[in-house]
């Protein structure tokens, strides 16, 4: 039993990182336009010149 | 910029944040679809040589763009080129984004991590894990669980203690209990205090699924505040204040008792005030829902929400801001509005009837056990399996995802939908009460007099350079039967009389009765040719296109209808004849539409108002439901429950009836759920159910409910 020892902290950091990257996609504001992403993702206009993204701060 | 390695990544990293600028306009796009619509307007906007930069939110259906010092003007006409319509939005009404949303999807994401962890280490105990291993197992949960649920389940105990406070019982009562009961156990079992199973994973799973209950009930009326905010910032009233040197463009807001303004053919009167030069025609009808407009000249007082039609007029402004009928009259409305939130929701009455039987249920179980057994930790093992297992997680869920559902639904096809309990209260409805001006009809009228060739073509070479609704009418006649208006020369407008001018020799007049024509209570209006008689000229009101369908089908459900309105008896009879509306009343006062349907509520029945005007505000706050047209005045769409924005009356009967879908769905939902408490309950009062049990009873009547509510309607 002492894999445990090994497994626990491993699987529990595993869960951590998917933790980590689901607030990191949040906080990245990856959920304020999912219809404009599914749109983006086709084209390939920003493929060569990434745009600025400007921020609402509103 | 640099170029990145890959394609698929330059996509997903933008630049450094610095070097990213603030977004200075905000721009609503309402015809906007497609990846194309995206590229073309981001294109037309960059290509500006002001514009640092431009990005599109297809789902808000706005772009937002940093321009400083760029007028919005500008970037409109940029779109209109590209082929966009596109309209500014007034950030300062669209309010402070939501940020409790985001919060709550935080919580979500660390329960739903801490509740797949801990159910892991679950299966392990439950597949008999013993002793030192069992032991471990439980501390490392414990070490997940206890900030996890510390951290996701605050708005639980915030609600439930405030409620407490008040010393009411919510929903949030059990459900913080069985929260805080079931880790605390578990935390002295982890220690080695008692020898039970835990119930950190029910902890945890309660936490998680009632978080996405809450979270859909958010989102749902966040989406339904958000466009209606969206309403309120396309409208920013502006006025043209009068100065020394000239006029200047203000907000309506900024105006003082006192101030100068004028007011241009088309306007909408931003304040109350007093005539000071000029004559106008007025059109009344948001106010009053007298379909004529009344002529208006010096020293006649006007109301804020009066559309002046001819002249150009300038007005003393006497009373701005809150202070005019309008916003007062919007006050009113809000006290009527806060009765109607009182209404409690179907959620609302299951939670008054549940809670305190959970309560007693648990207690009784408790007390039971520990006369039975005399042993205190077996006994609370077993009133936490009830506590949880009674815990309204379905219950939670079973209300806000059909109600989310049947929203959203009815946003795609142009209905909004502002109130929490506005699909309930709709689906009540047995008695439709309608507006007349705006609502039933389009606002517009159409020349009801068949005229001649010749003289509809002088009446239209008059009537184009006018605003006022008859001249609109000649003109679409002359359109219709594609006759080109007559040439006319020196064309005046005698605001508040009609228009005058010369063909060849004679003097054209087309106006109101007693100045083109005999003095008469007949027709609208004269045509004077100056070669005979005098025509007159009759009008009709214009029925909206989905009117007719509207009412039929409503008559086909046996709906009993009614026409409330404020013009005079002949133009209301008209429409109620063409109509088949028997109850008809004319020349009501708002107080006398708030009287009728609060008789109409009195007597058992429970009423839908349908208004657009100032006049059907009060009515549309005391109905059991109202709806107003998406083109109604700002007073009216804030009373109503539903606002249409697709234009039409369809949406009346779509909203009622996927309210009635949606109710039907709702209890069939917390039927399901009583159901399965009704089977498990009896097992954990029992204490036969164990932590296993219990999540699986929990997560599959969660599932159960979600997946009746997303089932397809109808």
């Amino acid at each position: 039993m002492n894999v445990l020892t090994i497994l626990i902290p491993v699987s529990t950091g595993l869960g951590l990182l998917g933790l980590g990257a689901f607030l990191w996609t949040l906080r990245a504001g990856q959920y304020e336009d999912p219809a404009g992403d599914q749109a983006r993702a086709l084209s390939d206009e920003h493929d060569d010149h990434p745009a600025p993204q400007a921020h609402e701060s509103s | 910029m640099s170029v990145a390695a890959c394609p698929a990544c330059a996509g997903a990293v933008p630049g450094p944040r610095a070097a990213t600028p603030d977004a200075t306009h905000l721009l609503h796009l309402p015809d906007i679809h497609c990846g194309g619509c995206i590229s073309s307007v981001e294109r037309a906007l960059t290509a500006l040589p002001d514009v640092l930069s431009a990005r599109v939110n297809l789902t808000q259906k706005r772009v937002s763009v940093a321009a400083p010092g760029l007028p919005s003007q500008v970037l409109i006409d940029a779109l209109a080129r590209a082929g966009h319509r596109a309209q500014p939005l007034d950030r300062g009404r669209l309010g402070p984004r939501d940020v409790e949303l985001r919060r709550l999807l935080t919580r979500i994401g660390v329960a739903g991590f801490a509740m797949m962890n801990v159910m892991l280490m679950s299966v392990a105990v439950w597949s008999g894990a013993t002793g030192a291993t069992a032991q471990v197992f439980h501390l490392v949960s414990a070490m997940i669980a206890i900030p996890a649920v510390a951290y996701a389940a605050q708005p639980f105990f915030g609600s439930a203690l405030s409620a407490l406070r008040a010393g009411r019982l919510n929903m949030d009562v059990p459900i913080s209990l069985a929260i805080v009961l079931a880790s605390g156990a578990s935390l002295a079992q982890a220690f080695g205090l008692s020898d039970r199973a835990g119930w950190f994973d029910a902890a945890l799973a309660l936490t998680f699924f009632l978080l996405v209950g809450r979270y859909l009930e958010r989102a749902g009326r966040g989406a339904a505040r958000s466009a209606a905010a969206e309403l309120a910032a396309l409208e920013a009233p502006q006025a043209l204040l009068v100065t020394g040197d000239g006029t200047r463009v203000v907000a309506a807001d900024s105006l003082v008792p006192g101030d100068r303004i004028r007011l241009l053919p088309g306007d909408r009167l931003p304040a109350d005030g007093t005539i000071l030069s000029g004559a106008t025609d007025l059109d009344r009808s948001a106010l009053t829902g007298e379909s004529a407009p009344a002529p208006a000249g010096i020293g006649d007082a006007v109301q804020a929400g009066e559309i002046a039609l001819t002249g150009s007029v300038e007005v003393r402004v006497d009373r701005a801001g809150r202070d005019t009928a309008l916003s007062r009259m919007a006050e009113i409305v809000a006290t009527a509005e806060a009765q109607r939130t009182r209404y409690a929701g179907i959620a609302d009455r299951a939670a008054r009837l549940y809670a305190p039987l959970v309560h007693g249920l648990g207690a009784a179980t408790f007390g039971g056990w520990l006369l039975v057994t005399g042993d205190a930790w077996l006994s609370l093992d077993v009133a936490i399996s009830v506590l949880v297992i009674t815990c309204p997680c379905a219950l939670g869920l079973a209300v806000p995802v059909v109600s989310t559902v049947a929203t959203g639904r009815l946003f795609r096809d142009g209905i909004l939908v502002k109130s929490d309990t506005a699909l309930e209260r709709l689906s009540q409805i047995d008695t439709v009460a309608f507006d007349k001006t705006g609502t039933l009809t389009t606002g517009e009228v159409r020349l009801a007099t068949e005229l001649g060739d010749d003289d509809l073509a002088l009446a239209a070479g008059l009537a184009r350079h006018s605003r006022h609704p008859l001249a609109r009418a000649i003109v679409a006649a002359a359109d219709a039967r594609d006759i080109a208006p007559a040439q006319v020369d020196g064309l005046t407008e005698h605001p508040g009389l009609g228009l005058e001018a010369t063909h060849g020799t004679r003097r054209i007049r087309l106006g109101r009765p007693g100045w083109a024509g005999p003095d008469s209570d007949g027709p609208s209006a004269f045509l004077d040719t100056g070669d005979g008689a005098p025509r007159p000229l009759d009008t009709a009101e214009r029925i909206a296109p989905e009117t007719e369908a509207t009412v039929t089908a409503l008559r086909a459900r046996g709906m009993d209808m009614a026409l409330l309105s404020g013009d005079g008896p002949r133009a209301v009879a008209r429409i109620a004849g063409a109509l088949g509306i028997a109850a008809a009343q004319a020349r009501l006062t708002p107080e006398g539409k708030v009287d009728w349907i609060a008789d109409r509520r009195a007597a058992g029945h429970r009423v839908l108002m349908v208004g657009d005007g100032l006049n059907d505000t009060g009515g549309l706050a005391v109905a059991d439901a109202a709806i107003s047209p998406g083109s109604g005045l700002d007073a009216a769409r804030s009373a109503a429950d539903v606002v249409l924005l697709r234009g039409g009356l369809g949406g009346v009967t779509d909203a009622l009836w996927t309210a009635r879908a949606a109710m039907a769905r709702m209890r069939q939902n917390i039927g399901l759920a009583v159901a399965y408490n009704v089977v498990s309950v009896p097992l954990a009062v029992l204490g036969y159910a164990s932590p296993l049990v219990a999540a699986l009873a929990m997560s599959l009547s969660s599932i159960t409910v979600t997946l009746n509510a997303v089932r397809r309607f109808k």
